[in-house]
């Protein structure tokens, strides 16, 4: 080829043809180009539906997410109060922070990044950098693209009317898969941490099952809850309240990979093998305990291994307190129940039985044989309902009336029970009384919505066919010549709103009368305390406030010596709240007797 | 009488070359006697960081590995993970995959007009097909949220499926291109400045092709048909209907025509699937990432990428994070080892325009 091929040479001038074209690169009057509808811009974050939880920070993988306090947002009990910043100058925009926040507050905008002189521009506060964000909104999960795993594993149970031909455990518990998937659900954000009133570790041992280290999550969980088969089945989970996942989707079900972790040690050797605890030389020190329920049997469990000698008493044969009497053995199996105690009996834990303080043994020579004292009696009185009729024959207090058929006593019902309340205590004698063959009724002064008792309880009651009366006042029972239980008469309520901003109260419609024929009545509307047992100067000494024990924030009471907790304690009322006082009163008096 | 040998460095800031790195010339008046690269400027290490991130955050770095080849990259990633996982990729997400990787080689090719030519100092080309490649930027932003860096291409599919009327404002880009193709033919290929400066230069001839383990464009220049799209296919590529253009000659000028023909292949192949692509599912969803594991496993994927085959090679423990993540590129093979004997005997002028040719790329040599 010749240097002068004349095609050669002359074709490139074709670009000359180019000339009299719109240019496409340049615009006058200048004008900013609109950025896609997916542009991967400045983050925005809606601060009111953000809920902390760090979810963005963990999986920004440049680090660039810091959790920061932001003035005016406090944080509350599902929500750390903490806010995503963004480093602009790590992020790289992969927006991976968007497809994992769990309740989609969290996205990416058109708004692109800007050059300026003001070195601090590039920490970006989502939602307080740009309020007005929302409305450029480009890269988000609303489109329903997310990575969070929303759906529950579900988990096997007896069918309802299966369940009540007999007190087999209604729950069947997760298999080995099931758990594994359902752990691998969570994302360690730790609110549910928070939210436990024993404060548990549950990302850890969850990531544990996760992992497929059983043995591991057994040892974590065991490091502040003594009783954890028992809260793995019947627990009151707030932890689960406040998951993440379930902002918009199922919370993942805690309280049943613990109850997985705990099962798998079948007896309590095995429990001591995996948990194999450290157990302190003995430090001559001795603290009596009074009453093993939950409460005592944490503070003497973890007492036991700082090196303590601990003794309780116990009015009951059993141990377990409203566990072992109360909560129904289709929910707690008594073989659960009476592993865990043994562990914590083989730890060193000496249980004095059938021994009510007050009766077979005085407080006083508790108090003076030991260096501290710990009193977790529970709240075993029932209020009465307070309505004409109820010393007649069949009309009983939920409470009693289990704890008898716990005690395996024979209890005369009849078959036709109607059960006041709408707690848990009303739920499990209702359904315990199902599974003697009553029909049963529930009446409860306010809305199904309104109950306290847990709603996985109040479905499976009305799966056992239980009938539930709400907005039902009793005024009265009535009894035959002989003195039992006919009928049981109520008003039907309607709810006012209440002017002060709480929940509606029920009001009675006056003429609303309604009869119903029933052959025994149950009370569930609370319980309070029996201090009968402090006698003399200790009556004095240990400070009761509106029927419980004044603590301070070591569950001390006004007795250096004496300490306090459980139902007689907090208004919570559930194990785990219990579990909590027992630590940390064990705490409280190694610091103060050994100085730990 | 012999001219007396001189050291010159060209880099690591050079405009004739992507990225940065350097080339130590020893030179004999304008004759090259020996050349040695001299790469670490780039080094990032994310094969390494691979190791400390879990299995999505390392999706997010692939695309780093290359700047003008970051598809290939996801794309690789992600096959190897499903191969590992066992995890199916929807029928409609391969389709889509395969027009992005497409679309991603013709952006490729823009830019490679555009280096080529500069490279000879024919500045025209670059400021048409850079400024032309912006459209097919313009879909990608659409598509993928991102321009260059796509983040797309994800384990069990893509990661959003097509906007409303996409595939519309595609063909339309498409047809756009092909034309501009013409435009760029008159000036380059047809160009004598351009033949003069090409033909008979930096060649690389089939045995050295072959025992460098040459892939590409650089390959198929000397005569040789392989790609991998059809030597070993992936996602649907067995399913459509184009060739694979070869040239006679290993110079510059035989892979800048085994280039042009590619950019039009890649075109026909964006309309194939098109009006192939079925309805369905965009994706199989991975787990919660924080938990997300692979079997214990490992798996080797190749891909064409438009420097020609990469190869992947990613594996598992069992855990949370890659145990290892290593690729073949194309451009460290022929970036360094070929490079450094493709110089020897070039004139000083020509070192830009070969290393262009060969697909040097310093970012994907060092990672
Ligand atoms: C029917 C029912 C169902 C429940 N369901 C649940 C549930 O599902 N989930 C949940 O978390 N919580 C539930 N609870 C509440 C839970 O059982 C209690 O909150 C928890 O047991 C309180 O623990 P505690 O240590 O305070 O006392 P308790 O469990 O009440 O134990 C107190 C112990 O002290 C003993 N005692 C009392 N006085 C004396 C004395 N003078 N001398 C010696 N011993 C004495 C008692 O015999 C008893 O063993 C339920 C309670 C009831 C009644
Ligand atoms: S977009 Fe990606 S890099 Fe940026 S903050 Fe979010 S996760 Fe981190």
């Amino acid at each position: 080829m010749s240097f002068f091929d004349l095609k050669d040479t002359l074709r490139p001038f074709t670009a000359l043809k180019q000339f009299g074209k719109k240019p496409h690169t340049i615009n006058y009057p200048e004008k900013t180009v609109e950025a896609s509808d997916r542009y991967r811009g400045l983050h925005y974050n809606d601060l009111d539906d953000c809920i902390g939880c760090g979810n963005c920070s963990t999986i920004c993988q440049n680090a660039a997410i810091d959790m920061i306090k932001i003035d005016g947002i406090e944080g509350k009990n599902g929500d750390s109060g903490l806010r995503p910043r963004v480093d602009n100058g790590r992020c790289c925009w992969c927006a991976l922070c968007v497809e994992v926040c769990p309740t989609g507050s969290l996205s990416l905008t058109k708004d692109y990044n800007y050059v300026t002189d003001d070195a601090d521009a590039f920490l970006w506060t989502p939602g307080v950098d740009n309020p007005d964000g929302k409305d450029r909104i480009s890269f988000s999960t609303a489109d329903g693209v997310s990575l969070n795993d929303f759906k529950r594993i579900p988990m096997p149970e007896l069918e309802g009317m299966e369940r009540v031909k007999s007190f087999a455990e209604a729950v069947i518990g997760y298999n080995e898969e099931q758990a594994r998937a359902e752990a691998s659900r969570c994302i360690s954000c730790a609110l549910c941490t928070e939210a436990c009133p024993d404060h548990m570790h549950i990302p850890e041992y969850i990531n544990a099952i996760a992992r497929g280290n059983d043995a591991d999550a057994l040892r974590i969980i065991y490091d502040n809850n003594p009783l954890p088969e028992m809260c793995g089945k019947v627990c009151t989970r707030r932890c689960e309240d406040v998951c993440a996942i379930a902002v918009r989707g199922e919370p993942v079900a805690i309280r049943w990979l613990k109850r997985y972790a705990t099962e798998t040690a079948l007896t309590s050797e095995i429990t001591r093998e995996i948990v194999n605890p450290e157990i302190k030389e003995p430090n001559g020190k001795k603290v009596g305990i009074v009453g093993a329920g939950p409460s005592g049997l944490t503070a003497a469990y973890y007492l036991a291994l700082r090196g303590f000698d601990v003794t309780i008493y116990e009015a009951n044969a059993k141990a377990g307190g409203m566990t072992m009497y109360g909560i129904p053995k289709y929910r707690l199996p008594l073989e659960s129940l009476d592993k865990q105690i043994e562990y914590i009996e083989k730890i060193g834990v000496n249980i004095k039985y059938n021994t009510k303080v007050g009766k077979d043994i005085s407080f006083e020579k508790i108090y003076k044989e030991n260096d501290a004292v710990f009193i977790g009696v529970g709240f075993p009185k029932a209020w009465t309902l307070g309505i004409d009729g109820e010393e007649s024959k069949g009309s009983m207090q939920a409470v009693n009336y289990l704890h008898m058929i716990n005690a395996d006593e024979n209890v005369e019902i009849g078959d036709k029970v109607a059960v006041i309340g709408g707690g848990n205590v009303a739920i499990d004698a209702a359904r315990v009384s199902a599974r003697f063959g009553a029909e049963v009724t529930i009446l409860y002064r306010r809305r199904i919505e309104d109950m306290p008792a847990d709603w996985e309880e109040i479905e499976g009651a009305e799966d056992e066919g239980i009938n539930m009366v709400p907005q039902a006042i009793p005024i009265k029972i009535h009894s035959d010549n002989k003195g039992n239980v006919k009928s049981i008469e109520y008003l039907l309520a309607e709810m006012v709103p209440d002017e002060r901003g709480g929940r509606p109260k029920p009001v009675a419609i006056e003429g609303s009368n309604t009869i119903m024929e029933v052959t025994a009545v149950m009370g569930a509307i609370g319980q309070q305390g029996d201090y009968s047992f402090l006698e003399g100067e200790y009556e004095e000494k240990i400070k009761v406030d509106r029927g419980r024990f004044a603590v301070n924030d070591d569950q001390q009471t006004s007795d250096p010596k004496v300490f306090a907790g459980g139902d007689a304690v907090n208004r919570t009322a559930d194990a785990i709240s219990a579990i909590a006082d027992g630590l940390r009163a064990c705490k409280a008096i190694d610091k103060m007797l050994v100085g730990n | 009488m012999r001219e007396k040998a001189t050291t010159l460095y060209i880099g690591p800031q050079h405009p004739g070359i992507t990225g940065n790195m350097m080339v130590r010339l020893k030179v004999e008046g304008d004759t090259i006697v020996k050349a040695t690269t001299e790469v670490g400027y780039l080094h990032r290490a994310f094969e390494k960081l691979q190791e400390k991130r879990n299995w999505l955050q390392s999706f997010t770095l692939m695309c780093r590995f290359c700047v003008p080849e970051t598809d290939p990259m996801e794309e690789s990633y992600a096959r190897a993970v499903e191969t590992i996982e066992g995890r199916e990729v929807p029928e409609r997400a391969k389709y889509i995959r395969v027009m992005v990787l497409e679309l991603a080689r013709l952006a490729s090719f823009m830019l490679w007009y555009g280096g080529q030519n500069g490279s000879l100092g024919l500045y025209t080309i670059g400021q048409w097909s850079v400024g032309d490649r912006n459209y097919i930027l313009d879909l990608f932003e659409e598509l993928t949220g991102g321009r260059v860096y796509h983040m797309y291409i994800w384990p069990g599919g893509v990661r959003r499926d097509l906007p409303k009327g996409f595939e519309q404002r595609v063909l339309k880009t498409m047809d756009y291109i092909e034309k501009r193709l013409d435009d760029y033919d008159d000036i380059m290929f047809n160009n004598a400045i351009f033949k003069k400066r090409t033909q008979g230069v930096g060649i690389v001839d089939k045995e050295t092709a072959i025992e460098y383990g040459v892939v590409g464009a650089v390959l198929r220049g000397t005569g040789i048909k392989s790609d991998i799209r059809i030597d070993d296919p992936y996602e649907v590529y067995d399913k459509l209907d184009f060739e694979v253009p070869t040239a006679e000659g290993g110079d510059i000028w035989a892979r800048a025509l085994v280039r042009r023909q590619e950019a039009r292949q890649s075109i026909r192949i964006v309309r194939q699937v098109i009006a192939d692509m079925p309805e369905g599912s965009v994706y199989n969803r991975i787990p919660n990432p924080q938990k997300w594991t692979l079997p214990k496993g490992d798996a080797y994927v190749r891909t064409e990428s438009v420097r020609g085959e990469i190869g992947l090679y990613v594996a598992s423990d069992g855990g949370l994070y890659p145990r290892r993540v290593h690729l073949r590129g194309a451009a460290y093979v022929h970036g360094i080892t070929l490079l450094e004997d493709v110089l020897k005997g070039s004139n000083v002028a020509d070192v830009s325009a070969i290393m262009n040719s060969l697909g040097t790329c310093p970012p994907e040599i060092e990672r």
